[in-house]
């Protein structure tokens, strides 16, 4: 009986390699350092709580530009590997086959603009990424067992090298399909990249996990739940600043 | 349309916001006839919950009729009468499936801030905080009511609106807190809280088939209503030991299954409550459990701890030793709404209660900021406000 405990829903670190795009690691890791600075000495002469936190992340991208020019980023933990299950009350195959149509897949995964199925195995994908950057890459099936198992990868070339796995397997006692994924990535831009991404709220083990649930509530309710549109009061300046907290404001570009 | 709006502690303003829209195909809009203020908004007024925005728009006790639905929509079309059940629930998810309907997994957008807090989400809830979906409410002239065929219910033309709008929320709920009591025969409930919960608590409980009902307060408005509904009633104001009382009350025995229809933020005479009250005040503490103290140490061995709510965060100084050494059952949780709805319409269609005699104070929804203000001072012997949308305001 497959061990279903093990290794399950930790995050782990992949091994630690240097980008394959060195010339375009070394232009990223300048802009972080020496925007990072700028920025944090921004924030520091504002001399307020906004000023504060951008004094933070300039500090932050400044540390790992000047990481990555030293060298010492090889020293990083990479690629990005993150592991999520999620429980969905609906068949097996119900499941499989709406993952398997891979041009499903924008419906749940929001970050996703349009994946174009080209032929059995080959793919191509368009993402939007932080700041509203589009990135586009091709990608291939590499092992498939229906309503068990899917696995594929992006092609050589790609911005962002990523490949990802899905399994499928009946949940205990009649309760629908255990879906588990397991993705890894190499963020574009390093890791100043990743740390802006992660301000922005598109952190990536929060970005699978939202994906999942997304699919387990179309796979269930037959949509997923939103706020967005909405009637409110004004919101003014805190309110603001709460919807980009609660990445309300993220998901409302995203649906726009 | 006008909505009444949140802006921080004590700050509620009706304000011109843009009319709700279908956002999903399984949406419904409702224009609101009747809504009403709930304890649990006091918290909200009070400044108690988190993950608030300025802007958000208040309200989960209302109703109306049915103005636009979504695609997906099969059982409610426009012009229906409906009462909107607080909690908004998809219909089949495990939880939804099982009844669970407050537990769904599948309407908070926000599922996420909320397992940030708890480790799970619950359903999304109308007009609260972000963390519980951050969902537009009904204290508004109209509303968008996702998941339109599972929630709302239908209601006759025989029934007026401040007959049947109590379903919405408060009278499922203390009749679930009271179901959650696991009444038998003989049984002595003891409910803290003549509030709007507490009242249908009690009446409620007798519905259930309890012997008796203590009912414990010390507002004379309250407790005189509670008396209306036959319990018998405790000013705890007035009593030195109230566990000690209740004790005697039962031949020595304790009350079978206590109530706690007052949750986070309550007032007490004792070093309990000061305990609270100083903690709040320098944040160590999140809620004022000094009732739910009570509760366990009064309530009998073996018997039940029914907690209709509401409570948020971290209690202190909670006598699990004690519910330990007595074996108590704690029972909890949002209401259930789709489990109790009907079955209640069903009772007061049958004219086995008139849910219509909680109501004290009747506000404009323009009157809203006063009306909570009311509400929360209890002034002027105020129980129950119900807000009309679409009247003008009377209040100078």
């Amino acid at each position: 009986m497959e061990n279903r405990t093990a290794e399950i829903l930790y995050h782990r670190r992949g091994p630690q390699e240097r980008g394959a795009n060195v010339p375009l690691g070394s232009l990223a890791n300048w802009l972080s350092a020496l925007g990072g600075g700028g920025l944090a000495l921004y924030g520091l002469r504002r001399r307020s709580l906004p000023g504060a936190a951008l004094a933070a992340t300039g500090g932050y991208l400044a540390y790992y530009g000047v990481l990555g020019l030293t060298g010492r980023e090889q020293h990083m933990p990479w690629p990005v590997e993150i592991q999520r299950a999620f429980t969905i009350n609906r068949p097996v195959e119900d499941c499989y086959r709406y993952w398997r149509d891979l041009e499903n897949l924008p419906s749940f995964m929001r970050h996703l603009e349009s994946v174009r199925v080209l032929d059995q195995r080959q793919s191509h994908w368009v993402a939007r990424g932080p700041l509203g950057l589009r990135v586009e890459w091709d990608a291939e099936i590499t092992s498939e067992a229906e309503n068990e198992r899917l696995a594929w990868r992006s092609l050589a070339g790609s911005m962002i090298e990523n490949r990802g796995e899905v399994s499928f397997r009946a949940a205990p006692a009649g309760r629908g399909t255990e879906v588990q994924v397991r993705l890894e990535y190499r963020p574009p831009a390093g890791k100043p990249g990743r740390a802006l991404a992660m301000f922005l709220g598109e952190e990536p083990e929060q970005q699978v996990r939202e994906d999942l649930r997304h699919f387990k509530q179309i796979m269930e309710a037959g949509e997923i739940p939103t706020i967005q549109g909405q009637p409110s009061g004004r919101r003014g300046a805190r309110g603001n600043l709460l919807q980009l907290l609660f990445h309300e404001q993220e998901k409302a570009r995203r649906a726009g | 349309m006008k909505a009444l709006c949140w802006y921080g502690k004590h700050q509620v303003r009706v304000e011109e916001v843009p009319d709700p829209r279908v956002l999903n195909p399984r949406d419904a809009i409702i224009r609101v006839t009747r809504t009403a203020v709930c304890g649990s908004d006091l918290h909200l007024y009070d400044g108690f919950i988190p993950t608030m925005e300025p802007g958000d728009i208040l309200g989960h006790e209302f109703m109306g009729v049915v103005e636009e639905v979504g695609g997906e929509v099969k059982k409610l079309k426009p012009g229906d009468r409906v009462v909107v059940p607080f909690a908004i629930a998809c219909g089949h998810c495990f939880y939804c499936q099982r009844e669970l309907w407050s537990l769904c997994d599948n309407s908070n957008p926000n599922a996420w801030l909320a397992e940030k807090f708890y480790g799970h989400a619950g359903a999304g809830l109308f007009g609260y905080s972000h963390m519980m979906g951050g969902y537009a409410g009904g204290q508004a002239q109209y509303a968008r009511v996702p998941f339109a065929d599972v929630g709302p219910v239908k209601v006759p033309e025989a029934l007026t609106d401040e007959q049947v709008l109590f379903l919405s929320d408060i009278f499922p709920t203390g009749y679930m807190a009271a179901e959650n009591c696991n009444i038998q025969p003989g049984d002595t409930v003891a409910i803290w809280g003549c509030g709007p919960v507490g009242q249908f608590a009690i009446r409620s409980a007798y519905l259930l088939g309890a012997d008796r009902v203590i009912a414990i307060d010390r507002f004379s408005e309250r407790l005189e209503l509670a008396r209306a509904g036959r319990a018998e009633v405790i000013n705890y104001a007035e009593v030195d030991d109230l566990v000690e009382m209740l004790k005697q009350l039962t031949g020595g025995r304790g009350p079978d299954a206590c109530i706690d229809a007052v949750g986070m933020e309550a007032h007490g005479t004792s070093i309990g409550f000061l305990y609270d009250e100083l903690k709040n005040r320098m944040m160590l503490e999140t809620d004022r459990p000094n009732v739910f103290r009570q509760a366990i140490q009064a309530c009998r061995k073996g018997g039940t701890v029914s907690i209709p709510g509401v409570y948020g965060g971290l209690l202190d100084k909670i006598p699990l030793g004690a519910a330990f050494a007595k074996g108590l059952t704690l029972k909890m949780g949002q209401t259930h709404m789709q489990r109790y709805m009907r079955p209640l319409l069903e009772r007061i269609q049958r004219g086995e209660i008139d849910p219509a005699f909680l109501i004290t104070h009747r506000y404009s929804l323009e009157d809203a900021p006063q009306a909570y203000d009311t509400f929360r001072d209890k002034e002027d012997r105020c129980i129950k406000v119900v807000l009309d949308p679409w009247t003008r305001a009377k209040a100078a």
